[in-house]
């Protein structure tokens, strides 16, 4: 699929889920075999105009999500192309048990997309935030877990998964206005990260929504005279470590953000296979802490775990500094 | 009529061969134990579905047409294994010799493997249902005219996952799905009314907009004759049948020790003797 520059504007105002739509607009029309299931989120999905236009395509199972997951395997051990989605929380650890059995252990292939995971739906209590997915997904063989940019990424990555050879977890983050990252098309390819910066004193590897704040957090600190790269690792599972082994070789700090629990994500990832290597240097893992903090409206709670732009250049630059002293 | 006794006949002796075929599986299982209980209790009915009414080919497993079967109630795998063993998918020495085994493909609970007959994986309770509505949508849809037999345990029934199915099965209006609930009383450390009670488990079903039949598990005749009966257009059936765990031998019958426990070589001299005095 082409992506005009025009395309990644609008998207951008558009926020994730919206983008997931026009993503199931582009399988409807080129993957005969297909089936998309819902658990009573169609609208949440933005998959409307899907179900309109392809309604053999479409299938609601109502709120059921480890129903779901099984009637996904069903399907897919019939050959049949299969995406769900549903809200990240109940996409990934309400059915865990039938994701682990049924994708991981069975390894039927299915493409399963996490709506507002992350901290978007704030407002609504932390039972519908999602800080633990990466880390519970990320720990069934058989499984990748990818978290686009972006809404262009998103559109990009929900297409690459039906080709990818095992079953994919799309954790979508960010609100309606979900700022891009990619101004015009690029090639992607899942499990292999993308460096957007260069640098030569620090590198931070980002995810999701955090790539975005990353490239603005690098522009701040650039003005306060230091050099940072900043890569996409829009796929956390297969990790990338070939910009892990180039980030140790090139700069003095590795710093990974993530909308998400600084347990078992992004940075652990990173950690664990920068644990194998001799003569590293440190690695600052920012993302939120291991607590659930009070309900909130999205920005405020980025804010309260220091994920705004600026509390991660100012949060890096102190780190750098001690670590210089 | 002559037919149809000369069948039942056929599948009784199919059915003792393979509680012989459990016997020597638990006994050389050993220390590793097996689910005796639980396994007993399902074979008259895979030995009636491999025996006279599922449609599969041996030597082409993953023909399109073939019916689906899925053992939701994993741990029965003796009433499995020992099916596909007389439908020729896999030796009784490989059983024998191999069960619960280092590097085995037949554990104690089933390992999908479509060669020896093994559509999925199971053992994690209350998943099968969801996985046979799946199969059985991709059939609709592609129109084929296989049919999707699942077992479930009434223990297993205790599952929320399973009434997700439960409730979901009848809104697709599966008519090619037959579940059996395998309602043999008991389940891992009591009887279902002391542990959680699922009372009218039939009636249940029939609320839930499944065509449902009560039957004697234990009868061939019985079992046979409701897998033939018409099915009720646009209803998944459930057949709710009624089993004795342990069903086959004096020590273990309505004994729920023996729901996974090991044989001795003295409790396998007496059931083989009963076994062929039955």
């Amino acid at each position: 699929m082409e992506i005009s520059d025009k395309e990644l504007k609008q998207w951008s105002r558009i926020g994730s889920r919206a983008a997931f739509g026009i993503a199931a607009l582009e399988l409807g029309a080129t993957v005969d075999d297909l089936i998309i299931l819902s658990g009573d989120t169609s609208t949440s999905a933005g998959l409307e105009r899907f179900k309109k236009s392809y309604p053999e395509k479409f299938q609601d199972v109502g709120i059921a999500e480890q129903n779901m997951m099984g009637i996904a395997a069903g399907l897919a051990s019939e050959g049949i192309t299969v995406y769900t989605a549903t809200f990240a929380p109940f996409q990934t650890m309400r059915c865990c048990e039938q994701i682990k059995v049924n994708l991981g252990y069975m390894s039927h292939k299915v493409c399963f997309v996490g709506l507002a995971s992350g901290l978007v739906l704030g407002n609504l209590g932390y039972t519908h935030c999602s800080i633990e997915d990466v880390a519970v997904m990320r720990s069934i063989p058989n499984i990748s877990v990818v978290s686009p940019a972006d809404c262009g990424e998103t559109v990009k990555a929900v297409l690459a998964a039906a080709e990818y050879g095992s079953s994919v977890y799309i954790r979508l983050t960010g609100e309606a206005k979900n700022p891009a990252v990619y101004k015009t098309d690029y090639d992607f390819e899942i499990g292999k990260a993308i460096t957007l910066r260069e640098g030569e004193d620090i590198t931070i590897i980002a995810g999701g929504t955090m790539v975005y704040k990353s490239l603005q957090a690098a522009e701040m600190l650039s003005e306060s005279g230091l050099s940072v790269a900043v890569v996409n690792m829009h796929t956390v599972k297969p990790i990338d470590i070939t910009v892990i082994d180039r980030a140790c070789e090139t700069t003095k700090l590795l710093v990974t953000i993530e909308e998400h629990s600084v347990i078992g994500g992004l940075g652990s990832a990173v950690a664990e296979y920068k644990s194998t290597l001799v003569n590293t240097p440190p690695q600052f893992t920012i993302g939120i802490p291991d607590t659930y903090s009070k309900a909130g409206e999205y920005a405020d709670l980025l804010q309260t775990h220091g994920l705004s732009s600026e509390q991660i250049a100012e949060n890096i630059a102190s780190k750098y500094e001690i670590l210089s002293s | 009529m002559e037919g149809r006794e000369k069948i039942i006949q056929d599948i009784e002796k199919m059915a003792r061969r393979m509680r012989g075929h459990v016997l020597e599986t638990s006994l050389a299982a050993g220390a590793s134990s097996s689910h005796f209980g639980g396994g007993l209790s399902i074979v008259d009915i895979t030995a009636t579905l491999y025996g006279a009414i599922m449609k599969f080919d041996k030597d082409n497993p993953l023909w399109s047409e073939r019916d689906r079967f899925i053992l939701s109630k994993g741990h029965g795998c003796l009433g499995y294994y020992t099916a596909l063993v007389e439908a020729g998918f896999i030796s009784i020495e490989e059983l024998v010799q191999t069960f619960e085994r280092t590097n085995t493909d037949l554990p104690g609970h089933p390992v999908i493997n479509k060669k020896k007959g093994i559509e999925f994986s199971n053992g994690s309770l209350g998943m099968g249902l969801s996985l046979g509505i799946g199969v059985a949508l991709a059939g609709r849809r592609r129109n084929r005219t296989y049919k999707v037999y699942v077992i479930m345990g009434d223990g297993e029934c205790n599952e929320g996952s399973v009434w997700e199915a439960i409730m979901a099965a009848p809104h697709f209006k599966l008519d090619q799905l037959v579940a059996f609930i395998d309602r043999n009383n008991f389940q891992q450390t009591g009887a279902n009314e002391e542990i959680m009670n699922i009372g009218d488990v039939g009636q249940k079903f029939i609320s839930f907009g499944w065509n449902v039949l009560e039957i004697d598990g234990h009868d061939i005749g019985e079992i046979y004759d409701a897998l033939l009966k018409e099915t009720v257009p646009g209803k998944p059936t459930a057949i709710v049948a009624h089993t004795i765990k342990g069903k086959g031998f004096s020590f273990s019958e309505n004994n729920n020790d023996w729901h996974h426990k090991i044989l001795s070589k003295s409790q396998y001299e007496l059931a083989l003797t009963e076994l062929n005095n039955d």
